[in-house]
């Protein structure tokens, strides 16, 4: 391991285990520096979230981690292994859900397996699992214009939950969802994290989602973004939703990131 | 009037003025059918109205281009001249079809391709074609060849430049959804990119269709009289003004349905989504 350079480089250390490890990243378009210097390591089984001020380069990290983007500078290590490409261990979640329109829930949700050539048979029973899990039963053949927001993005967690990564990328999956869908969405999420022992990697503009689903929350500074903060909610994710909403460390938390946040806001 | 509710696909519901009453605005907006048949209907009535008038000596009625129609359909002289006319129309829209969409979809991929064709295809497609085709009968002589290519000349541009269109504004979002689930080059085109595009690279199909049925008629018309266009410039010539008539509504009637054919094709092979609402 490095020793640790800098005040932010201390705080980026995670004792145990890591699944993904995020190493001097930087990221040019052109003239316009995105992403500088970011170190970063994202505890396994635990959901992290990245958060900052809009344009900060948040989505654009997550796609470096995802392989859908190169750095300027910098890698990326999954499990040890650098990044040069998207792999089998991680699976992404599209903001604008991704889905082909020409197929049925149950072609999207096993697209990924479909590209790994597995049989027909196979893949269709795997999904269906998952189409359950995301509480789909039903909607197997239905299209995706047919579903509603929150329903097209839980086709697209479906699907990346069945190629059986260990590092689920999500990107904003929750902002084209109205806020009601989202809620539920969110509870769903929880369990879903709870049952399913994955690492998440969380991406969100709303403060109050990332403090009620993440157990660690990475704040991001304005363009060139780096990391400003790295808060860890103590919340009792044992409560009812309701409960946890009301929670006076939730609340705090909510207001500390505020704070945090408030002089990027113009 | 058959054209406009072709290009828009499914007729979509007209609303009814507020005064006409609930259950005429439930006919229209429940039954496109019906909604065509009286649109069709009005346009034979004003037709038929006109041709009484008459607004020339020329212009037959709606009643009397439809009694030559129905008799050269039994005469067998409409049937025979289709036969003659439907050759190079195949075969030109099938080979246009083929390297169209196959070029559309190549110059869609490579930055190269589509340097070195399209600048082709876009002045072909906007060059006046009519004027091209007398020298075609220099090259080509007055045969099956020549009117081939005239339908070749009037389809292909389209049916390339709507493929090449299409490929290349394929969803990035999809594309990206394919990488990341490690999909390789071949199954992101395969998968993604020709599915996404093909409404796209339908409606160039269906455009160089129409187009191939304006080329094959140019031909008629302009090379040597035969099939459809030798009706028309015969029974101009001799003054049949209702079978001419006939003739010229029946190619838009063959056209049309043709078109409707490979609308309904597309929709039940390749987009079946959007077969339900």
């Amino acid at each position: 391991m490095t020793v640790p350079a800098s005040a932010i480089h201390a705080v980026t250390q995670v004792a145990g285990d890591v699944a993904v490890e995020v190493r001097g990243i930087c990221k040019n378009y052109g003239d316009i520096e995105a992403l500088r210097l970011i170190d970063l390591d994202f505890p396994r089984g635990k959901l992290t979230t990245l958060l900052g001020p809009s344009g900060c380069g948040k989505t654009t990290l997550l796609k470096i981690i995802a392989g859908l983007v190169e750095p300027t500078s910098g890698e990326v290590r999954v499990n040890g292994k650098t990044v040069t490409g998207p792999g089998p261990e991680r699976a992404f979640v599209f903001q604008d859900f991704a889905l082909m329109p020409w197929a049925t829930v149950m072609r999207n949700v096993a697209f990924g397996l479909e590209l790994k050539g597995m049989g027909k048979a196979e893949r269709q029973s795997i999904a269906r699992h998952y189409i359950a899990e995301v509480g789909l039963t039903g909607f197997e053949d239905k299209y995706p214009h047919e579903l509603s927001g929150g329903m097209r993005q839980r086709v697209g967690l479906a699907r990346a939950f069945a190629v059986n990564a260990e590092v689920l990328l999500l990107d904003e999956p929750f902002s084209a969802v109205d806020e009601q869908n989202r809620r539920k969405f969110q509870e769903d999420l929880l369990q879903l994290v709870e049952k399913e022992r994955k690492t998440f990697i969380f991406v969100t503009h709303s403060i109050e989602e990332a403090v009620y689903v993440s157990d660690r929350i990475v704040l991001l500074s304005r363009r060139p973004s780096r990391v400003a903060q790295i808060i860890e909610p103590k919340i009792d994710r044992t409560a009812s939703p309701d409960a946890i909403r009301r929670d006076q460390g939730y609340l705090d938390t909510v207001e500390e990131i505020w704070q945090g946040l408030k002089h990027y806001v113009d | 009037m058959m054209a406009s509710s072709q290009v828009n696909g499914p007729a979509r519901a007209v609303h009814s003025p507020a005064g006409w009453g609930l259950s005429l605005g439930r006919l229209f907006t429940g039954h496109p059918i019906a909604t065509r048949a009286i649109s069709l209907g009005l346009f034979f009535l004003i037709w038929e109205i006109a041709g009484r008038v008459p607004i020339s000596y020329a212009f037959p009625t709606f009643l009397d281009t439809l009694w030559a129609f129905v008799s050269m359909l039994l005469d067998g002289s409409l049937i025979i001249a289709y036969g003659s006319t439907v050759q190079p129309l195949i075969i030109g829209i099938a080979i246009s079809a083929v390297v169209g969409v196959g070029l559309g979809i190549v110059m869609g991929l490579s930055r190269k391709a589509e340097w070195l064709v399209a600048p082709l295809f876009i002045v072909l497609q906007s060059a006046p074609m009519a004027a091209l085709i007398p020298l075609i009968t220099f090259v080509y002589g007055i045969g099956l060849v020549a009117k081939t290519l005239a339908v070749i000349m009037l389809a292909l541009p389209v049916i390339v430049l709507n493929g090449y269109k299409a490929v290349r504004n394929a969803n990035p979002s999809l594309v990206a959804m394919c990488h990341s689930f490690q999909g390789t080059r071949l199954q992101q085109i395969s998968k993604i990119i020709i599915p996404d595009a093909s409404p796209v690279i339908f409606a160039g199909l269906r455009l160089g269709l129409a187009a191939g049925f304006i080329g094959v008629i140019l031909a008629e018309l302009l090379i040597t009289p035969t099939g459809i266009g030798d009706l028309i410039t015969y029974h101009r010539s001799v003054a049949n003004y209702p079978e001419m008539y006939a003739a010229v509504v029946s190619i838009i009637l063959v056209s049309t349905l043709t078109l409707t054919a490979l609308e309904a094709f597309e929709v039940r092979v390749l987009r079946p989504e959007k077969k339900r609402g």
